[in-house]
């Protein structure tokens, strides 16, 4: 009978052989392990065979339907295999040199220098507040020691409004409503007031490259029981140089704002020539650059705190220019243009 | 306004002391210097003072003529000269062989055939006045071969002071001033002006004087005659010339030098021309000629000089055609008074004519100074020209006197407003070398404001720090940060959602964002066919286009969109700025900040974009606020919205704003193919709402069950709200899984989610859910779809 077994055995290999399919293979299982399978009718002869032969045939034929169980499937993972290179194979390879689609959106530069602006001093426990481009006469001159006949509202560059409020022409003019915010915490519980408030400004002047009617500042002030010059110098000089994100040379000259004494000019070393002198600075090697100064008393008391118990600082910083000389845009114009083949380029700048 | 390093020698010793380095310190401490520092003469050397001998017509030319000039060298020099006013003993300015004129050095030189050895140089060649008419006419007694730069001061640093930053201080208006600031920075004396003493002609006769208006603080005068001289001494020329100044004759030159010395304004009438000096006002307007010969128009408001009732001058201004000095006056009447700041410079605004009297007088001048010029001025005028004659007395009325200003502080609160200790010795030193009167007794400093700083400029214990501060040098700070207790900050809610807005629109929906002007662009809004809806007016703008207040950022987004069309073909922007909506019950701009939002495609339907941005309004709510929007219809009443499809926006029931398609007539004009969308929300109400957070739900550890209803109806929101009104527990979502629209109308297929939280659900448990919403639907008439 072993011969019955090795006959079926040859063929199974020589048809196992031929095999290049999952299906044709599965074709084959049926064949000969399948329940009518030629391994399984080997069985069914050992009705005829006595015990001592039944016994030999059947370990034989048991061997044989173990060896065909292990073919097929060791078949079936080499056509597996097979399937998986052929399906890598079909991956063609790509041309990673194509240009990347960048489209976006982009932040309005002005945003992008206020936010960076914004961190600096939330950093330094400032808060960022916010105000209204709408105000009174009071906000943005009575209160802030320039009185009725005061040389700086003959400047004819405010916008008046027919109720009689103003486009407010400096941030200057958030001052008294934020130390009315804070002046009760300030005093009953301690509370410095260290608040920024960006906004924007409007003045009443013809437009040209260097020229807006509209554009932004952001205004700081810090009031405690000891604030000191010393101390306005150390925040501008830290502020600038983290904007500008190197050290900064700063210094300070008498400048003239009826809401400050002393009153400053800040200049800082150029950023184009580092203080050498170049076209940019007009060869002085300085950029004037931000107003600064110790909040003057008239304006500390219209904000409800007493002088002489309380000093501060505040200072104002041209966040358009800012941006500006940032980004090297050349014509101010652009900024509130719309024109999206400018302004599409700010994605963003942390 | 121009320094001259030279006057300001006359006034403290600047020997060995590095003037460029003064100056940077005099910018740092004092007033802005602008950058460019003149040094004056130093590209002039060999040019000396030479006798004309002999003046022979040129053979060849009419307008040259050969001279015989004495340098002073022993023998007569050649010269060809063609300046007209050239003659024989005339003494002039030589440039010698070898001579340098700005980039010229002199060389014999051929002209029209005789050769030249050196030049007869006219004044401006050699830089010291304008005046070019012909060679310099020397009168002064100095021998020939004299370099002139040893007898003229052609040689000096001038520096320019912006006159901005001089503001604030009307003792820097003239070098006497400047003086004492480069004084106190270098450590030096400043030496007193010389004077003339007034009172040895009280024995004469009074002026005729009387202030009959408030608004004249001092009026002093004196007249003087007997003038002989009529040209200003060289060394006065140049300083004036300088200083930016046009040298006249000796005595408009004299008023002159005595304002850019001492800062005081000046001005000399012929005498028979105010023989009554009365300063006032007038009560009707009039037409008054000025010296300039020009016609201005005089009101009520404006302070005239009068002799009698004639006006003469405009106040601090400028003096009238009709008394100015002729060739006949002999007699001449010197005023130097003080007015009130700001009608002087409310006038200067009415006439729009600004002079450099009127210029200080806007400052605040110290009356305390309208004498010392005259007795100044008398001083200079019997020096140059002996046989001038005082002929009256010093007549002064002083009508108005300011306080004197004493200040009393204590070291520590210098400590304290400094933030860094100075000493004591240094303070009064400092206070004192500006002429302040400093005195410390025990702790507390007593400080007497000197008259010229106590006009307006020096008021407060603040504007002393000020004085010994910038002396000291800001750069000399010690600089350290505050020390202040720690106490956590939050950012407003309204500036935090701001932020979030702005980067979920630019970061997930790649949108841009703009800025726009604050009012409304009239001639854009034309062009699209947008009316300018009335709103508050700006009333001073010269520009007509800037003219009313936005009431919407939604018309000035489009416009900008209409230059964005070659840009892309679809096209997202927004804007988070400030519209006024009328005025509110107290009068005052009704003012909101809002988000606008624009969709501008040429690739998708009107309706696509449309649900886009709701998506995108809705992810905003949801996101900051976690909560959801709901949409009422509402009625156009823009022109540029269209009928259809306007919306207005709720959130957690605050009205947000509106969303609606930019109607066909503006979306055209913009583009012919494109479809535009637009939002526009209220941020201060947005912040208003509250955060209600993330509500975290365990999920179900049992099946869930998803079942999909269709049914015909033109809207979702009913059949949401039959869901809603089953109110049960076991739906966890609700979604639309489609939209079909046939001949049986519209359908929707809303697909529901089921589950429990402990256990399986049966069919039944859900059907008996699903049964309710269908029957609540079917009375309304929304029926299912059949399959």
């Amino acid at each position: 009978m072993s011969e019955k077994t090795n006959e079926v055995r040859l063929a199974f290999l020589a048809a196992l052989d031929a095999v290049s399919s999952a299906d044709e293979l599965e074709k084959i299982r049926v064949e000969y392990v399948g329940k009518k399978g030629y391994v399984t009718e080997l069985l069914k002869e050992m009705k005829s065979l006595s015990n001592e032969e039944k016994k030999t045939f059947g370990q034989a034929v048991n061997v044989l339907k173990n060896e065909v169980n292990d073919k097929i499937a060791e078949k079936r993972e080499e056509i597996k295999q097979k399937e998986i290179e052929l399906e890598n194979n079909r991956m063609p390879e790509f041309d990673v040199s194509m240009p990347a689609n960048l489209k976006r959106g982009s932040y309005h530069p002005i945003t992008l220098v206020q936010r960076q602006c914004e961190e600096i001093f939330r950093s330094m426990g400032f808060t960022v507040e916010d105000y209204s481009e709408i105000v009174t006469d009071y906000e943005c001159f009575e209160s802030l020691n320039i009185p009725k006949n005061h040389p700086a509202r003959d400047m004819q560059d405010t916008y008046y409004l027919d109720n009689g409020q103003l486009l407010k022409t400096q941030t200057s003019a958030a001052q008294n409503a934020i130390y009315k915010k804070y002046r009760d915490q300030l005093i009953n519980e301690g509370k410095p007031i260290k608040a920024i408030f960006p906004g924007r400004c409007f003045r009443n002047e013809a437009t040209d490259a260097c020229h807006e009617n509209t554009f932004f500042q952001m205004e700081g002030v810090m009031v405690d029981k000891n604030i000191s010059i010393s101390n306005l110098i150390f925040f501008m000089k830290t502020m600038l140089s983290e904007v500008f994100r190197k050290d900064i040379k700063v210094r300070l000259r008498p400048g003239f704002f009826p809401f400050v004494e002393p009153g400053f000019e800040l200049d800082i070393s150029c950023l184009i020539c580092g203080g050498d002198g170049c076209p940019s600075c007009k060869h002085s090697g300085w950029l004037e650059l931000c107003p600064c100064g110790m909040i003057h008393p008239e304006v500390l008391k219209a904000g409800g705190i007493d002088p002489e118990e309380y000093t501060g600082f505040a200072f104002g910083l041209g966040l358009t220019r800012l941006a500006m000389m940032k980004y090297g845009v050349k014509d101010i114009r652009d900024l509130n243009s719309g024109n999206l083949k400018s302004l599409s380029q700010f994605t963003d700048d942390k | 306004m121009f320094i001259s390093m030279n006057w300001i020698s006359d006034f403290v010793d600047l020997s060995g002391i590095d003037k460029i380095e003064l100056i940077n310190k005099f910018s740092l401490s004092t007033a802005e210097v602008e950058n460019e520092i003149f040094f004056k003469g130093s590209n002039i050397s060999g040019i000396v003072a030479a006798e004309i001998k002999s003046v022979e017509p040129h053979p060849e030319s009419r307008k040259l003529h050969l001279l015989k000039v004495d340098a002073g060298d022993g023998e007569l020099v050649d010269v060809v000269c063609g300046a007209p006013n050239v003659r024989v003993g005339m003494k002039t300015a030589f440039a010698k062989l070898g001579a340098q004129i700005g980039d010229i050095t002199i060389a014999p030189r051929k002209l029209a055939g005789y050769t030249s050895n050196g030049m007869c140089c006219s004044e401006k060649e050699i830089g010291i006045s304008d005046s070019n008419d012909g060679i310099m006419d020397i009168t002064d007694d100095i021998p020939v071969g004299t370099d002139l730069k040893s007898v003229y001061q052609i040689d000096d640093i001038v520096f320019e002071v912006d006159n901005k930053s001089l503001t604030n201080r009307p003792d820097l208006w003239g070098h006497y001033g400047i003086a004492r600031e480069i004084a106190a920075l270098a450590g030096r004396e400043l030496r007193p002006l010389d004077m003339a003493d007034l009172s040895v002609y009280d024995n004469l006769g009074k002026v005729d004087l009387k202030i009959e208006d408030p608004l004249c603080q001092r009026y002093s005068c004196l007249k003087f005659g007997n003038i002989s001289v009529h040209k200003s001494p060289v060394n006065m020329r140049i300083r004036l010339f300088y200083c930016g100044m046009r040298a006249l004759n000796f005595l408009a030159d004299l008023t002159n030098y005595l304002m850019l010395e001492m800062g005081q304004p000046m001005h000399a009438f012929d005498s028979r021309k105010v023989e009554k000096i009365r300063i006032k006002r007038f009560d009707k307007p009039f037409t008054f000629k000025t010296l300039d010969g020009t016609d201005r128009a005089i009101d009520e408001n404006t302070l005239m000089i009068c002799n009698g009732d004639i006006p003469v001058a405009i106040a601090g201004i400028m003096g009238g055609l009709d008394s100015e000095i002729v060739e006949d006056t002999s007699t001449l009447t010197l005023e130097s008074a003080t007015f009130d700041a700001a009608s002087i410079r409310k006038s200067t605004v009415r006439l729009s004519h600004r002079t450099d009297a009127s210029q200080r007088y806007e400052k605040s001048l110290d009356p305390e100074l309208t004498v010392a010029a005259i007795a100044r001025f008398v001083k200079l005028l019997t020096e140059i020209d002996p046989s001038a004659k005082v002929v009256s007395a010093l007549t002064d009325e002083y009508a108005f006197k300011y306080p004197p200003v004493t200040l009393k502080f204590t070291k520590s609160f210098v400590n304290r407003y400094t933030g860094i200790d100075i000493d004591n010795d240094t303070i009064l030193k400092t206070l004192r070398s500006l002429g302040f009167g400093a005195e410390l007794c025990g702790d507390e400093f007593t400080v007497n404001v000197p008259s010229w700083r106590a006009t307006k400029d020096v008021t407060i214990k603040a504007d002393i720090i000020e004085e010994i501060t910038r002396i000291y040098g800001y750069d000399n700070f010690d600089i350290h940060t505050a020390e202040a207790p720690l106490y956590p900050v939050r950012d407003a809610q309204e500036k935090t959602d701001e932020d979030r807005i702005k980067d979920i629109l630019v970061k997930r929906y790649s949108m841009h964002e703009l800025h726009s002007y604050i009012w409304a662009y009239h001639d854009e809004y034309k062009e699209l066919g947008i009316e300018t809806e009335k709103n508050v007016e700006l009333i001073n703008s010269s520009n007509p286009n800037i003219k009313t207040l936005r009431r919407s950022i939604v018309p000035t987004q489009l416009c900008q969109l209409k230059y964005n069309i070659s840009f892309d073909t679809d096209v997202s922007v927004f804007e988070i700025g400030r519209v006024v909506e009328g005025l509110k019950e107290d009068g005052l701009c009704n003012e909101h900040k809002k988000l606008a939002v624009t969709i501008y495609s040429k690739t998708k339907d009107t309706e696509k974009i449309y649900f886009e941005l709701i998506d995108i309004l809705s992810v905003i709510a949801d996101d900051i606020k976690h909560e959801a929007l709901s949409f009422e219809k509402a009625e156009a009443s823009h022109s540029y919205q269209h009928p259809k499809n306007l919306n207005k926006i709720y959130c957690a029931g605050h009205l947000l704003g509106e969303i609606g398609i930019v109607n066909a007539s503006a979306a055209k004009k913009i583009d012919k193919k494109a479809n535009i969308v637009y939002a526009e929300i209220d941020v201060e109400e947005f912040a208003k709402i509250k955060n209600a957070g993330i509500h975290y739900a365990e999920p179900s550890k049992f099946p869930e069950i998803e079942i999909d209803l269709s049914f015909i109806s033109a809207s979702f929101a009913p059949i949401a709200k039959a869901i809603e009104n089953a109110n049960c527990s076991l739906v966890k979502s609700v979604g639309v899984a489609d939209t079909y629209e046939d001949e049986s109308g519209r359908s929707v297929t809303v697909r529901i989610l089921f589950s429990h939280p402990e256990k399986t659900l049966t069919k039944e448990e859900v059907a008996s859910v699903v049964n309710g919403i269908v029957s609540d639907l079917a009375a309304q008439g929304i029926r299912m779809k059949a399959e």
